[in-house]
């Protein structure tokens, strides 16, 4: 049993991988002044569809090689990956917030609150949610902001619907009976038996919408609605890769990669770490 | 003497109007263990939900009264009702595992109720915790305050709601079958500690079973339950020497003895349920609900 709990706690490579390249992403987009080789932004046509370091014709401080503007491809993604964090941090807080501070309201509480809550949601949830979020953009104009207000908007219902259900089943249980026989009140008993005991689900599916929120991001650049200066976005890289995919492979290739490493990432961590702080399942 | 609990001619009914409690009436004294025995779905677990005032919302009161050492629940604003309750008395609920909360460490959870409902000091507290744990026959008070539950044995997770429930000195326990979700060879211990505490403490036990050796071994007296409703009352040795009720007598019959274990598993005659029907019936048909 020990060492069972020592492989889970101490070692899960699920928790490890993930982690690892989450962390070396966000270092690399906190400090891409630092250490990206290139200006993410500087054009030179003189050096346009480089290749990346192990073929011929590479250019040394080119390492993944350039786009068809002779931008320098690891700049911009290392740039990219601020954006990217930026609304993934933003969003999926927001969205989380909102989502399971309802989804335990509605959960703990039911009758009429729950009846509200829940049929918003089922609205909600009616629409398409990248149509909704290019409706959203469009309506409030492209910026970082409304890309984060979009997703927020958006994707609360996650997080709703799932605390809401494990909070009704942690709502019948015999320990908030307990609780309110020897006369704890109903919001505290909420906030201190029911809430510890969703957390690790909140924790999994903030982690998880992160990475959702990465995807979305990355649509709207994509569709050329996210943010409207220059800025490399991993979706905009994407975007102009898919142009050049048959005379440069990897403008397209890379920052795909990335993308789904990091939103790999975020869902596996968040698996892991709901694994390692559920007191039962630990 | 002022009964420590008193429960007057109560009926509660299902949102079909069905009646689960019909006119139930029992009284606990001070220091006394009132068994409360029924077959599954007699309403047992429903009357000690309605005294510490956790009835499921689809269950309504429509009659009756319910009083703690005299007082009426029923003319206190909620507030003083939960206050009250939480002063006065206490659970130990079938499953122990579920009874406990599953993210939070025993200690704190035990202490939690004392320092901020009761307002004791943190200390106060923790040093009774650890002479009720010392009560309950727990060894290693120590490691087991900083376990999380499900890390204990389903006998020391009801010893620690033994303790929890005896903590803060209540005058009524309610025991909702607090020794059917465990082992066999446990059941004893826990029943014995249950017993043990019970008479340290004075503490009145309304005690739910449907187990009449359990009744034998642990009440002074005892109500018999059907369909909601109390079928016979009595001291519980006299219950056993002259059961007065048909349904009480097929009940102890059909309680297996330990000489002869399988010779009476006998099912409570048809007889005896066709009676328990009409009776219920014409129950049902004297009784005006106050409600109109
Ligand atoms: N939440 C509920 N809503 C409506 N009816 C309920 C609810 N819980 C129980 N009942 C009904 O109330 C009646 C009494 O149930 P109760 O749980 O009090 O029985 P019990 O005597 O405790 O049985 P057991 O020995 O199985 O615990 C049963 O007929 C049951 O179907
Ligand atoms: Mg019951």
């Amino acid at each position: 049993m020990d060492e069972a709990r020592i492989s889970r706690r101490g070692l899960s490579p699920r928790l490890w991988l993930a982690g690892g390249w989450l962390l070396l992403a966000l270092l690399a987009a906190i400090f891409a002044p630092l250490i990206a080789t290139q200006d993410p932004l500087a054009q030179d046509l003189m050096l346009e569809r480089l290749p990346p370091f192990w073929l011929d014709g590479a250019e040394p401080g080119y390492w993944l090689g350039t786009d068809s503007l002779g931008r320098d491809l690891l700049s911009r993604l290392i740039f990219g990956g601020r954006i990217a964090f930026i609304v993934a941090f933003a969003a999926a807080s927001a969205a989380c917030l909102i989502g399971s501070a309802l989804g335990l309201i509605a959960g703990y509480f039911g009758g009429w609150a729950d009846r509200i809550i829940s049929r918003v949601v089922d609205v909600w949830m009616a629409f398409p949610p990248v149509l909704f979020a290019i409706l959203l953009v469009a309506v409030l104009g492209t910026g970082l902001s409304s890309v984060i207000i979009a997703i927020a908007v958006i994707d609360w219902t996650r997080f709703c619907r799932v605390i809401r259900a494990e909070a009704m089943s942690q709502a019948r249980m015999d320990y908030v009976e307990s609780a309110r026989i020897a006369g704890y009140g109903r919001t505290g008993i909420m906030l201190r038996e029911v809430l510890p005991n969703v957390l690790p689900s909140v924790v999994a599916l903030l982690s998880l919408e992160m990475g959702i929120a990465v995807i979305v991001e990355a649509i709207l650049s994509f569709v050329n609605l996210s943010i409207s200066t220059d800025d490399p976005t991993w979706g905009g890289i994407i975007a102009e890769g898919r142009l050049s995919i048959h005379q440069a492979w990897w403008v397209l290739v890379f920052p795909l990669a990335t993308l789904i490493l990091t939103v790999l990432s975020f869902s596996q961590f968040g698996e892991g770490l709901k694994t390692r702080f559920d007191p039962v399942l630990r | 003497m002022e009964p420590c609990l008193e429960i007057r001619c109560l009926s509660a009914v299902l949102p079909n109007e069905r009646r689960v409690l019909r006119s139930v009436s029992l009284a606990v004294q001070p220091g006394e263990v009132r068994a409360l025995v029924g077959e599954s779905g007699a309403g047992k677990t429903m009357i000690g939900k309605a005294v510490l005032g956790v009835l499921p919302k689809s269950v309504r009161i429509v009659e009756g009264e319910m009083l703690i050492e005299g007082e009426d629940l029923g003319r206190l604003d909620a507030k003083a009702r939960r206050t009250l309750i939480g002063a006065r008395t206490a659970l130990i609920p079938q499953d122990p595992l579920t009874a406990l909360n599953p993210s939070r460490r025993i200690g704190p959870q035990m202490t939690d109720r004392l320092v901020r409902i009761l307002g004791w000091s943190g200390e106060k507290a923790d040093k009774r915790i650890r002479q009720l744990l010392d009560e309950v026959q727990i060894r290693e008070p120590e490691r087991v305050l900083k376990c999380y539950p499900h890390e204990l044995s389903g006998g020391m997770r009801q010893r620690v709601l033994i303790a929890a429930a005896f903590a803060a000195e209540p005058r009524l326990i309610v025991a909702d079958e607090p020794t059917t979700a465990l082992d066999v060879t446990v059941q004893k211990q826990i029943l014995r500690l249950i017993a043990q505490l019970q008479r340290d403490h004075g503490t009145a036990i309304l005690f739910v079973t449907h187990d009449l050796g359990v009744v034998a071994k642990i009440s002074q007296k005892v109500s018999v339950l059907y369909a909601g409703k109390v079928v016979e009352e009595a001291q519980t040795a006299d219950l056993f020497a002259s059961p007065q009720h048909p349904y009480t007598r097929a009940l102890i019959a059909a309680t297996p003895r330990y000489t002869d274990p399988y010779a009476s598993l006998k099912p409570v005659d048809e007889t005896v349920l066709a009676g328990l029907a009409d009776e219920i019936a014409a129950a049902d048909r004297a009784w005006r609900p106050s409600h109109g």
